[in-house]
């Protein structure tokens, strides 16, 4: 019986150890890629060509022309900084608009035409985005929106929309209809319904779509770099790819400017993390 | 549904006509904008780019291309290795942060950063990583064991893994955050259950969770691997097609024969060539959700 206990105790002491060996692993394997961006940010450029694992001469020289726009490939950077901001918001705020209106309808006006929207939005869903990249751009001519920030903004929401319906459509259901009935009853017309009373109750999934939404834009490479073309329009990580196929490398300055971008989605992530994870568990197991 | 939607009716007849018309032009409003970007950014560019991949030509210069049954070949092998990898691990890992330790939720904190962090500048690190004169990689190996790490992104094979690799640390959080909460709504006296009737550790999971699982680990595994097909960055950014153009993936080149090569309808072929893959998933995927045990 007691040795019973001695094993047991032994075989709980092993499983800590190795636990705890599988943390480190976890550790260095999630922060070597972030490590090496800082390490390559805070050294001079003869510096990052060398065979330092750890910072020689750490210093801030780098961040500074970035802040300052001191290198000719960092001319526009704060400005590209903007256009992402833009781009992002007003990516947010269509998806949040049209996803919502039409999952308004679908599940609360019940129109007899819903289930086609809903299987138009999953068919949208199940298509790559980088597919329709080649018919894209040809078609923004026809529209007269190539080179436009609109052309991006309008690629984003397509593919965020049907996200934002399957969501809305799922929080909805937990929005009582009696309320739409009782609203209905005292003359609400559905728009007042809509604004009064679905718009502030879904207020927890809107802000998870819209941080969803906001990071999907900010994070967009292959729309901006082929649909943007000047430097005064184009998004900071098509900005960061021209940085990498310059015949310079300067990539201290580059790996600093991708620090400066990488923060805010990362300080965004954390601080919504809670309505992150109620949104995009995909509802998890059921039952 | 009962009795109110019954006594409401009427009510509403009585109004006449108009509150009906006047719904139905409200329930218009409130879709017309969907039905607008559907038309006008799905249904168009679609029909747009099988109309620019219909030509037997472009499929003649596609195959004809050196590169193109490498394409389809890195293209399965980023697949099935790439998210097979990923998604197994995954697993393991929402297991291993189901544990009761004080630093199993901070690590959980740090182990998300990589979803968090938006791609583009973590893949040029990692290109910057694989350097085989100045990269990190070489340089650790260096000071650990004074020796040559090879050129990493020089050759297809590890180029190839590089990529895999690279795809796997950005995309491992996402999914074992998905695989935890499946964790979670399985109920824990199963697992007390179980614990009573001797059976722990792999003879738990084997009967309880990778049964309750099961639906999720493939719905994952689909969606995952249609995600997956449409990855440009990856690829585009770690190892650039490169060396020799011998790591492009079906996503990558259809893009390089349309913008670099300047030949739109190729680009689209190339794109064509990844559906007789991408229909059968999405198939097998509206099969799995119409079963209705895992939601989206």
């Amino acid at each position: 019986m007691s040795a019973g206990v001695g094993a047991r105790r032994w075989q709980r002491r092993f499983s800590d150890f190795g636990a705890g060996l599988v943390g480190i692993v976890i550790l260095v394997w999630t922060l070597a890629p972030l490590y090496n961006m800082v390490l390559v940010a805070v050294q001079r450029k003869e510096d990052v060509f060398s065979s330092n694992v750890w910072p020689v001469n750490p210093n801030l020289d780098s961040f500074r022309a970035v802040f300052h726009e001191s290198y000719w490939l960092l001319g526009n950077y704060w400005r590209q900084m903007a256009n992402s901001l833009f781009i992002g918001i007003a990516v947010a705020l269509l998806t949040l608009a049209v996803g919502s209106a039409t999952s308004f309808a679908i599940g609360r006006l019940r129109i007899r035409m819903g289930w086609l929207l809903t299987n138009a939005a999953l068919v949208t869903y199940v298509i790559p985005m980088s597919f329709l990249a080649i018919p894209f751009y040809a078609i923004m001519r026809n529209y007269g929106l190539s080179g436009s920030p609109w052309s991006v903004i309008a690629v984003e929401v397509t593919f965020a929309t049907p996200y934002a319906i399957f969501i809305f459509q799922q929080y909805g259901t937990s929005i009582p209809h009696e309320l739409d009935e009782a609203a209905r009853i005292d003359g609400a017309s559905p728009w007042q319904i809509f604004y009064k009373i679905y718009l502030p109750l879904m207020a927890p999934a809107l802000v998870a779509i819209g941080t969803y939404a906001l990071l999907l834009a900010w994070n967009e490479y292959l729309y901006a770099f082929l649909l943007l073309s000047s430097d005064q329009t184009i998004t900071v990580p098509v900005a960061l790819g021209k940085f990498l196929n310059s015949d310079e490398a300067p990539w201290n300055f580059l790996m600093a400017a991708s620090i400066v971008y990488a923060l805010p989605p990362v300080v965004i992530y954390y601080a919504f993390r809670r309505y992150m994870s109620a949104g995009l568990t995909m509802g998890g197991v059921k039952g | 549904m009962g009795t109110p939607a019954a006594s409401r009716r009427p009510t509403r007849r009585g109004k006449g006509g108009d509150a009906f018309s006047a719904d139905a032009l409200w329930a218009f409003a409130f879709v017309v904008p969907y039905i607008a970007v559907f038309l006008a950014f799905v249904v168009y560019p679609v029909g747009y780019g099988l109309w620019l991949g219909s030509s037997p030509a472009s499929y003649r210069a596609l195959f004809a291309d050196p590169i193109f049954p490498r394409t389809l070949i890195n293209t399965l092998l980023f697949l099935i290795l790439g998210v097979n990898i990923k998604l197994f691990l995954a697993l393991l890992l929402s297991g291993f942060f189901m544990r009761e330790k004080w630093w199993v939720k901070p690590l959980m904190l740090v182990f998300i950063l990589p979803w968090a962090v938006p791609a583009i500048p973590t893949f040029i690190s990692v290109h910057w990583m694989l350097n085989g004169q100045w990269g990190l990689i070489n340089n650790v190996l260096w000071d650990l064991f004074r020796m040559d790490g090879p050129p990493w992104l020089d050759t297809t094979m590890l180029a190839m893994s590089s990529v895999v690799v690279g795809y796997v640390w950005k995309w491992l959080p996402f999914w074992t955050v998905i695989f935890l909460a499946g964790r979670m709504a399985i109920p824990r006296e199963l697992y007390e259950a179980a614990d009573v009737d001797g059976a722990t550790g792999l003879t738990a999971f084997r009967k309880i969770t990778f049964p309750l699982m099961a639906n999720l680990y493939v719905v994952c595994t689909l969606l995952s691997t249609i995600w997956t097909l449409g990855d440009f960055n990856t690829v585009h950014f770690i190892s650039g097609g490169g060396p020799a153009l011998t790591t492009h993936v079906l996503a990558t080149l259809g893009i390089r024969d349309a913008f670099e090569l300047g030949d739109p309808r190729m680009g689209m072929a190339a794109v064509i060539c990844a559906l007789p893959l991408l229909i059968p998933l999405v198939i097998l995927l509206m099969r799995q959700l119409s079963k209705g045990e895992v939601q989206l």
